[in-house]
């Protein structure tokens, strides 16, 4: 019994450790100076897949990915934990994508992986924050939902039951598959990588990055299939054109701009006795306590 | 036609204040646009939501009472919107983004082809000029949100594709009565003619949602913690100090991440949106994404050992010194002096 568990994942840019160099003087975001990142919550989401893998005989997880050609980096990041291999998605036909391109891109991939038995990513990529592409995907195939998911409580004649964490408490609710689940950062995290798959995978590659490493390892590849991520472009996945990157995306950038405060004039204090009752009797003398 | 929508959040028959403040800022696009305000209520038993909603100026509410509609789940209330707006075309749709409209808005948004933004901090009404296209858009509804962990703010337009959507956080929009008499139209929904029977997947098993005991965006006062006080601990002395001036605790997502303080007390772009009349500042450095959370404080108090953290910028009062030794002075000086 076959049992295909996709994770939808993505590279990003750690906007958690911005230095001072990640913005440009022009106020656009200098990519080249912030480390490109697994998305935390994919993490995650990786985490549920390889759970659910260990427990269904004959269950595969591959990874799904559209990003530039270094996005990679992740599939063999996922193969070094457990997954089984991924699909790089990519092309110039993707540039611009908003969410709802993306996601409509991601669904013509799923399509073609064929017969999909369950999609796991997390809820939200930290670069954009949006929580949008799990939903649409959903949507795009045809696919019921669930979200915020914290952990898998069982899978058991095709039905799934869910944990979900939301802002003010659980819910546990339960579906046929196939279906789309998005997790939380609040579920368990993903485990490390296992040593050996390390040592296994730490080769594996696409056809683009063979190509740059400039030898011709067509045999060893040959000997080695699971050492192949599949890279697909915008011609290999069923699609209307328009749909694709910009035109696909309803959404435009009108503006952006750096953020920057307003300086107020501040007045500075010292841990002193008197100042701290100073300003306790200012404070309370204009009546903004007591 | 061509009006906007709110979607309702409810909750045991109560619509949220999520809701209640996107009909406020609703209502005043409504004005600059001149077209009605409108909003839909799905669930069940929702005899007491035109009372609810009425006073903000809610001119038509669409009521889909059903027992399958509560509690929420994805595809049924998907439906419903989506068919709803081929026949009523609206031009904007507003939702919280909460974990109800962060999953119905993607969706239905993907349904219609139209755009969706995602936590937008404010939400203006403005020209769009295309270059390449050579157009010009008037009356388009800006959808401002922070980016990049709240490095940038990006104003999002929908130029071609309607409705306009976008899910506003709670806290961030300000809730205010219209007119408590004004009474607007109820529009009955026949369930069966929006939502399949097909659409009914996904069965909630057990819930448990419980009622916000904390009130942080409501306090006058709040004394907010960061990573530099240093452990779970040290929050504690917050605690004594905002219970001493009658305030509540909040804390920067450093604070969270580090297990100091509990999540409902996130203060930020991805927490809760206050605005104070004294908001005191514990050993927060100051990271953009807090400061947007709470910079529309009447008062800054900015307690930090390091004199150059960026938050005191925006204080009004910058005292350097340490956590542990400047709390425990201000509990005692106020107990003194405020008798």
């Amino acid at each position: 019994m076959s049992f295909k568990i996709v994770v939808l994942a993505k590279q990003v840019p750690d906007t958690r450790n911005v230095g001072k160099d990640a913005m440009k003087a022009d106020g656009t975001v200098n990519r080249a100076a912030l480390p490109a990142i697994y998305n935390p919550e994919d993490l995650n989401a990786l985490e549920q897949a390889l759970r659910l893998k260990s427990k269904i005989e004959g269950a595969t997880v591959h990874v799904l990915t559209m990003g530039p050609a270094r996005a990679a980096e992740i599939i063999r990041e996922s193969m070094y934990r457990g997954a089984d291999g991924g699909y790089l998605l990519s092309g110039r036909e993707f540039a611009g994508s908003d969410t709802l391109a993306t996601s409509y891109a991601l669904a013509c991939a799923i399509r073609k992986m064929g017969k999909v038995d369950i999609i796991v990513c997390g809820r939200q990529a930290i670069d954009g924050d949006t929580a949008q592409v799990g939903p649409q995907v959903a949507e795009k195939l045809g696919l019921p939902q669930i979200t915020y998911a914290e952990e898998i409580l069982d899978l058991s004649d095709n039905k799934i039951t869910v944990k979900r964490r939301l802002e003010r408490g659980v819910e546990v609710v339960r579906g046929s598959l196939p279906m789309v689940i998005t997790v939380n950062g609040t579920a368990p995290e993903c485990r490390p990588r296992h040593a050996k798959l390390t040592m296994k995978f730490k080769r594996a590659a696409t056809p683009t990055e063979k190509q740059e490493s400039g030898n011709d390892y067509t045999d060893f590849y040959d000997s080695r299939p699971y050492l192949n991520i599949n890279e697909w472009g915008v011609s290999d996945i069923e699609h209307e054109i328009k749909w694709l990157g910009l035109s696909g995306s309803p959404t435009k950038v009108k503006q952006i701009e750096n953020v920057v405060f307003t300086a107020k004039e501040s007045k500075r204090l010292t841990a002193a006795d008197v100042e701290i009752e100073d300003l306790m009797k200012e404070l309370i003398a204009n009546h903004t306590i007591g | 036609m061509n009006n906007i929508f709110v979607y309702l959040e409810i909750e045991d028959g109560i619509v949220g204040d999520v809701s209640l403040e996107l009909l406020t800022k609703g209502r005043s696009l409504a004005k600059q646009l001149n077209c009605k305000l409108e909003a839909v209520a799905a669930g069940y038993k929702l005899d007491s939501i035109a009372a609810q909603v009425f006073p903000y100026g809610v001119e038509i509410l669409h009521l889909a009472d059903d027992k399958r509609l509560a509690p929420y789940t994805s595809l049924p209330h998907t439906s419903l919107l989506v068919n709803l707006f081929k026949e009523e075309k609206p031009q904007i749709c507003l939702m919280g983004a909460t974990s109800i409209g962060r999953d119905l808005g993607p969706r239905v948004s993907s349904a219609l082809f139209s755009g969706l933004t995602a936590d937008c901090t404010s939400l203006e009404v403005g020209t769009y000029e295309d270059k390449k296209a050579g157009k010009v858009y008037e009356n388009l509804l800006y959808q401002i949100r922070p980016a990049f962990g709240g490095n940038i703010v990006a104003t999002i337009v929908n130029p071609d594709c309607r409705p306009q959507m976008a899910t506003v956080r709670e806290g961030v929009m300000k809730k205010e009565i219209k007119d408590a008499k004004f009474v607007g139209k109820t529009h009955k929904l026949e369930v069966s003619k929006y939502v399949a029977d097909t659409d009914f997947v996904i069965e909630v098993i057990e819930r448990h949602i419980e009622k916000s005991k904390l009130n942080i965006k409501g306090s006058p006062i709040i004394v907010s913690g960061g990573y530099g006080v240093g452990s779970a601990e040290n929050f504690k002395l917050l605690h004594e100090l905002a219970a001493t001036l009658g305030g509540e605790v909040g804390a920067s997502r450093a604070a969270v991440d580090a297990g100091f303080s509990e999540h409902e007390r996130q203060i930020g772009q991805t927490g809760t949106t206050v605005r104070p009349k004294l908001y005191i500042a514990c050993g927060i450095s100051g990271q953009i994404q807090h400061i947007a959370g709470m910079q529309e404080s009447a008062m800054i108090i900015a307690i930090n050992s390091d004199p150059k953290a960026p938050i005191n910028q925006i204080a009004d009062y910058v005292i350097t010194g340490t956590v542990e030794d400047i709390l425990p002075k201000m509990i005692k000086y106020y107990k003194k002096n405020s008798k």
